[in-house]
């Protein structure tokens, strides 16, 4: 498999008096293309910062990352890292551009040089790969949540990217907002073979992903697929995090079997109860 | 609600005047302006306002909503009237105690007036029908040339884009912050001005602050979205000449040759 990401011993440091006080510390980790990465941890156990490292915003303090095989440390390497991993941050107000739609996702194919036309078509079709395309003429303000960050999404996809980072997309949504966006990310990830990774606290949408990294204080404590890393609930306890329902079901009643969707705990509950 | 303020005064429509090229529509009002300025007329007067008429009858704009951007220029206009009509030294028509009405006043103050009226007519039309992202796009290339000079064309209609684009976003959250505070028993409206300008400062200090965060993580979005500036930039819309606007510029020329003839000519 082909390896979009790559960190090499990933330290960084906000300030450079308190050299102890490291925000990540030595995370290494290798990232394949196609894949859904969900990164779960604390508040303020780096999870953002790891994030930001990945097209270049922030750089290593130590280590490497090579995004595309591209060192983000070399200043020239920047614009095509940056083209290539798209980031969706989450606040969707702090991330619009312009006052009308259309023009906001035209942005990034605009800041890159590409011709009217092709931007044109761009607009058009990531407008409707998010399923926004009759409001492409509205004004940002007068969406909803969920709808303005879907347009934070497809200005990114504008740029065509291969790999999507998404710091908290759905952390200021409603119930509602969540789904949709959700519905759109893997979407993405099955129908264009984006890579995704995505930063959150919901334990359910990482249930929903082929991977999970877990950090704890800038390190890297479990990295796995959801089964993998949902057994060891009271590790994950111990630094702060729930792990979902269904596993925590299971675990309470002594059962090893790790489920991730309710209608798998459902099976196992009924085997065990029919004995 | 406050949230559904419309950006600017922006009408949308599909008329004549709203297809027009922006920059058309902000190159013939500041002509428009010049030439009121440079005519004192009747007759020039009169064709201005004429023109001003089909403009409005072309754009389908209702003229309620243009005297309502009158009003709050109504007391500037009254207050210099009167001043012109008294003021002026001339032929005095009427006399009453110490003023004294000259014809040279009235004419005057008749000018003032209507200039000022036709100004802020002429404006508004091109607000009305022009939608602010479009406006920003002609200032920056009617300004291009400043460029030459380094003033910094593109950043400052950039910042007038976000400016638009954070208007509404700022107005709501200072809705909420004020909904929050009065929550906690902050009293706006009683008080003397000094005790109402001091209640103000629970508002703007978050404001302030968030408003900061909110630039840091736009500047960040927009480093993401591989901005580098105006330079190599590409647009989804391309202003482009159409028939429309050699129309209305043909048009538009005339007019503005004949109120200056009739000026000269002194009908
Ligand atoms: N701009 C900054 N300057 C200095 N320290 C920072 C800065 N941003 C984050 N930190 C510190 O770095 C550490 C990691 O922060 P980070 O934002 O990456 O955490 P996070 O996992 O994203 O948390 P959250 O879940 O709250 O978003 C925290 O201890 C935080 O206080
Ligand atoms: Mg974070």
């Amino acid at each position: 498999m082909e390896k979009v990401i790559r960190t090499e011993k990933l330290t960084f440091t906000y300030s450079a008096e308190e050299a102890r006080s490291f925000a990540l510390r030595k995370v290494s980790l290798d990232i394949e293309k196609g894949t859904f990465v969900a990164v779960l941890g604390h508040n303020g156990s780096g999870k953002s910062t790891f994030a930001k490292h990945l097209n270049g915003i922030l750089l290593p303090s130590e280590g490497k990352v090579y995004s595309f095989g591209f060192d983000t440390s070399d200043p020239e390497n920047l614009i095509n890292i940056r083209r290539n991993v798209g980031m969706v941050f989450q606040n969707p107000d702090n991330q619009l551009v312009a006052t009308v739609v259309e023009e906001d996702v035209a942005f990034a194919p605009e800041n890159m040089g590409v011709p009217s036309d092709e931007i044109r078509s761009r607009v058009d079709d990531v407008l409707k790969t998010v399923g926004m395309e009759k409001f492409k003429k509205h004004a940002p303000h007068m969406l909803s949540g969920g709808q303005k960050q879907r347009i934070a999404i497809a200005g990114i996809l504008a740029m065509e990217p291969n790999v999507l980072v998404m710091d908290e997309p759905t952390a200021m949504l409603d119930p509602v907002g969540r789904k949709e966006v959700m519905a759109t990310i893997h979407r993405l990830n099955k129908e264009k073979g984006i890579t995704v990774i995505l930063i959150t606290h919901h334990m359910d949408e990482a249930a929903q992903a082929d991977r999970i990294v877990v950090i704890n204080a800038g390190q890297v404590t479990h990295d796995g697929t959801p089964r993998e890393v949902f057994a060891h609930r009271k590790e994950l306890l111990d630094i702060g995090l729930a792990v979902p329902q269904t596993v925590e079901i299971l675990d309470e009643l002594g059962l090893k079997d790790v489920a991730l969707s309710v209608d798998e705990c459902c099976d196992i509950l009924e085997k065990y109860l029919k004995g | 609600m406050l949230k559904d303020i419309t950006l600017g005064q922006f009408f949308p429509g599909n008329t004549f005047m709203h297809k027009l090229d922006p920059r058309v529509k902000l190159v013939v009002c500041f002509v428009f302006i010049i030439v009121l300025f440079i005519t004192e007329n009747l007759a020039a007067y009169a064709l201005a306002a004429l023109f001003i008429i089909l403009g409005v009858k072309v754009s389908k704009t209702s003229p309620k909503m243009l005297l309502k951007s009158l009003k709050p220029i109504m007391f500037l206009v009254l207050f210099t009237s009167i001043l012109n009509i008294f003021y002026i030294e001339g032929e005095v028509l009427v006399r009453f105690w110490i003023l004294k009405v000259t014809k040279e006043g009235l004419m005057t103050a008749f000018y003032m007036t209507s200039r000022i009226i036709m100004l802020v007519c002429a404006t508004s039309l091109l607000m009305y029908t022009t939608s602010p992202i479009s406006l920003t796009d002609a200032l920056e290339h009617l300004l291009a040339p400043l460029n030459k000079v380094k003033f910094p064309v593109h950043e400052f209609s950039m910042m007038m884009t976000i400016a638009m684009r954070f208007i509404p976003t700022l107005i709501e959250e200072t809705d909420k912050i004020m909904a929050a505070q009065k929550a906690r028993g902050a009293d706006f409206e009683s008080g003397n001005i000094f005790a109402r300008a001091k209640a103000l400062i629970p508002i703007l200090v978050p404001l302030f602050v968030s408003s900061f965060r909110r630039a840091d993580e736009l500047a960040t979005a927009m480093e993401c979205r591989l901005y580098q500036g105006g330079e190599g930039r590409t647009r989804l819309n391309v202003l482009k000449l159409t028939k429309y606007d050699y129309v209305f510029m043909v048009f538009s020329a005339i007019s503005f040759v004949l109120m200056i003839l009739l000026n000269v000519v002194g009908i």
